[in-house]
């Protein structure tokens, strides 16, 4: 019996594609689609329509205008003559300062927290248990709005510094003055300055920062490179040389000649008419959306931390501490490795909504992204839609972006399975 | 498919905008409401008192078109609107009328598709500084930080003021009156600049406003009038008209007191036009006689509203200035009712 012929096909009818398994899931999947496609349709052609109707075009001319207002804190050079194209970015990169500032801090306090909270000190628990869940269960806009009010309450405006007797006077050797409006720090000063590199469109960088970049860097591969002979020798000898000197000698001596060559100082900042100046003014609306968002996120983060120990085994640690390894040793190389696999996949979703919460920051008048785009050019040209959907397409791309460098960095921690 | 699915959601989202398009006189009465966009509060020109209900200057021009329209001044919702809100309420059907001190400018009246149906404020942009600060001129504010409504004309008029002066500034963004005040009283900054009426009357809401000056510059000029959306000229020609009754009723002498006693004993061919006694003017807008009647009826005059809400008398003590009939040196002008 070798010679089984194939069950002869049966003839296609029209009720196979309901009835047989083979076809139905596509029946439904085309249906599905064409449906959404029209809904999709319908609604792009709706707004077309009202827009015809209402005499307004869809058109991204706007960007190309003076844009005629003046925004407070500038990354690039802007005046009320340039673009709202200019005043755009200057939303995106006030955006993206906050963004990564917060990110970077959020994770700190969250690493910190999410440990503490496991800690055998029962008050420190506790309080960290109390932070977590206030700032977990308070919407973050009233988060932002009281710390605005207390930073405008509690801090005096700059003429409390004024006079012979001031009611306030600067903190840290006379460097740093704190007001209801900004916190003003020293600003860097060069002796031998270098200048600076034009980079086009009025934006330059330092040649006195760039060369510090390369020191840093190069410094940084030194290191590595130092690390990676003593490893090498360790494993054929079993004595690792000791190198703590070195790396702090390739990390630190070529930054000091730096200062010292190109005469590094502090400009403290001076009390001048209105405002201090000479220094650096950092606004209070940054300092307060930046505190909330790691405030806020940072709770998150703590949890999401405490739920990646706390899924590590408690066999393993016990393992650790038989063979002997100190706590610290055991959370570093044991704990916190495979912890890690558990904590970044959230962490990626709890960066994006610090991203995103950042929007929030025209409560405090910070010039972010949907201050400028989505605010007052909105506002000025009136063109609502061309606005929200070039703003939601930036959003979309920035959280793309961190989602995809997260992701590398996650495929590098991840359990590598053979 | 991911991309028809987020087209979608910002058409969704704007699907709104050209709902406003259809009668909006038949609409309202339809509804049996006027939605009037307002002032989030602003004293004197829109505020809710302790019991919720709308007085000010804009709340009147809002009663005067209900009562021309539907025949009764409190059929009005009142929808508080903030500076970045405003024209996007008007345009998408969300407000019937916007009488919000907002100021008539070309690109506004033009590219944002409203039309301004006339000025009921003629007025300017000041500075409000702390007396103590001893500042007596707005050139003394170099290097000052100023609180500034953020998508408003005053920005802009901010900005070109402070260049053409070669001066600077660092302006503080708020969002709302409110905000503006809280922060200017913690000193957060040293100046509030807006228009000199909003001013004037947030100084009377202080507790202590003789320690605030009003700098005498006026920056800008800021014709605040009530808009409509554009494409509806009936409409228009209605929240217009209302307006130029009010005017004109006082440039004749027609008050809420004595109006009924002038509807019967008038010789006046202009009076008697305008109250329907003669000929049948709200016919031509598509509303009856006595239209004009009524708007006089709902709050006064125009002299009568300002001075029951702005004027010399009221803790926001404006003087009349600009806002004066034509005939006493002013700009108010009501065409002719014929």
């Amino acid at each position: 019996m070798t010679d089984v012929s194939a069950p002869a096909t049966p003839p296609f009818r029209l009720s196979m594609l309901v009835y047989d398994r083979r076809y139905r899931s596509m029946t439904f999947q085309v249906i599905v689609f064409v449906l959404v496609m029209a809904f999709g349709w319908w609604l792009v052609n709706n707004t077309i329509q009202n827009l015809q109707a209402l005499g307004k075009d869809f058109n991204f001319g706007f960007l190309f205008q003076r844009a005629g207002y003046d925004l407070p804190q500038t990354p690039i050079p802007y005046t009320s003559d340039d673009t709202h194209l200019r005043a755009a970015i200057i939303g995106l990169m006030n955006t993206v300062i906050v963004s990564i500032l917060g990110c970077i801090a959020a994770t700190i306090v969250g690493v910190v927290v999410g440990v503490a909270r496991l800690s055998n000190n029962w008050l420190f628990a506790r309080l960290m248990t109390v932070y977590v869940e206030i700032f977990r269960n308070i919407p973050l806009l009233l988060w932002i709005l009281i710390i605005y009010a207390l930073f405008t309450e509690i801090l005096p405006a700059p003429s409390a510094y004024r006079g012979e007797d001031p009611a306030w006077s600067m903190v840290l050797f006379d460097n740093v003055a704190l007001t209801n409006r900004y916190t003003s720090i020293p600003a860097l000063g060069l002796t031998n300055d270098p200048g600076s590199l034009e980079l086009g469109a009025r934006v330059s960088v330092s040649w006195a920062l760039i060369a510090f970049m390369v020191v840093l860097i190069g410094g940084w591969m030194v290191r590595t490179a130092l690390h990676k002979r003593a490893q090498q020798i360790q494993d054929a000898t079993g004595q690792r040389p000791t190198t703590w000197w070195q790396t702090l000698a390739v990390m630190t001596v070529p930054s000091l000649f730096l200062i010292w060559f190109f005469g590094l100082h502090l400009l403290p900042p001076e009390l001048k008419g209105f405002n201090f100046s000479g220094g650096m003014n950092v606004d209070n609306s940054f300092v307060v959306l930046w505190l909330a968002l790691t405030l806020y996120t940072g709770a998150f983060i703590a949890e999401i931390v405490r739920a990646g120990i706390l899924a590590v085994s408690k066999g393993q640690s016990e393992a650790a501490f038989a063979l002997g390894l100190r706590p610290r040793r055991t959370m570093n190389l044991v704990i916190l490795p495979q912890a890690l696999r558990v904590i970044i996949p959230p962490l990626i979703s709890q960066f994006l909504n610090l991203t995103k919460n950042s929007s929030l920051a025209i409560a405090v008048g910070y010039m972010d992204l949907r201050g400028t785009l989505g605010g007052t050019t909105l506002n000025q040209t009136g063109r609502e839609l061309e606005a929200m959907v070039l703003m939601m397409a930036i959003y979309l791309a920035l959280s793309l972006i961190i989602s995809a460098g997260m992701n590398v960095f996650n495929s590098r921690v991840k359990l590598k399975e053979r | 498919m991911k991309k028809s699915v987020f087209l979608g959601t910002v058409a969704a989202a704007t699907m709104v905008a050209g709902m406003g398009m259809a009668d909006t006189l038949a609409d309202v009465k339809a509804r049996g409401e006027l939605n009037c966009g307002v002032n989030t509060g602003l004293v004197g020109f829109a505020a809710p008192d302790a019991n919720g209900n709308w007085t000010g200057f804009d709340v009147d021009v809002c009663k005067a078109v209900a009562a021309a329209v539907l025949g009764d001044s409190s059929k009005v919702k009142y929808v508080p609107t903030t500076g970045q809100t405003r024209f996007t309420a008007l345009s998408s059907g969300e407000v019937d009328v916007l009488a919000r001190n907002s100021t008539w400018t070309f690109s506004r009246d033009t590219d944002l598709k409203l039309d301004f149906v006339g000025v009921n404020y003629y007025d300017g942009q000041g500075f409000m500084v702390p007396k103590e600060l001893g500042v007596t001129s707005a050139k003394e504010l170099d290097g000052a930080t100023i609180c500034i409504q953020t998508g408003t004309t005053t920005e802009l008029n901010l900005a070109d003021y402070f260049k053409a002066n070669n001066l600077s500034y660092s302006p503080v963004n708020i969002d709302s009156n409110a905000e503006g005040e809280q922060q200017y009283m913690a000193g957060a900054c040293d100046a509030y600049t807006t228009d000199a009426s909003g001013l004037a009357a947030t100084r009377a809401a202080f507790a202590d406003p003789e320690n605030h000056v009003i700098l005498p510059e006026i920056i800008s000029k800021e014709p605040l009038g009530p808009a409509v959306r554009h494409g509806d000229s009936n409409w228009g020609d209605i929240v217009r008209w209302t307006l130029n009754a009010l005017i004109a009723a006082e440039e004749y002498g027609v008050t809420s007191k004595n109006i009924e006693e002038l509807v019967k004993s008038s010789q006046n061919p202009e009076v008697q036009r305008l109250l329907g006694v003669t000929d049948d003017l709200g016919a031509m807008i598509g509303l009856d006689k006595e239209w004009a009647k009524r708007a006089i009826l709902a709050s006064g005059n125009y002299g009568e509203i300002f001075a029951a809400n702005i004027g010399e008398q009221t803790p926001i003590g404006l003087a009349r200035g600009l806002n004066a009939q034509w005939t006493q040196g002013g700009l108010l002008y009501a065409p002719p009712f014929r």
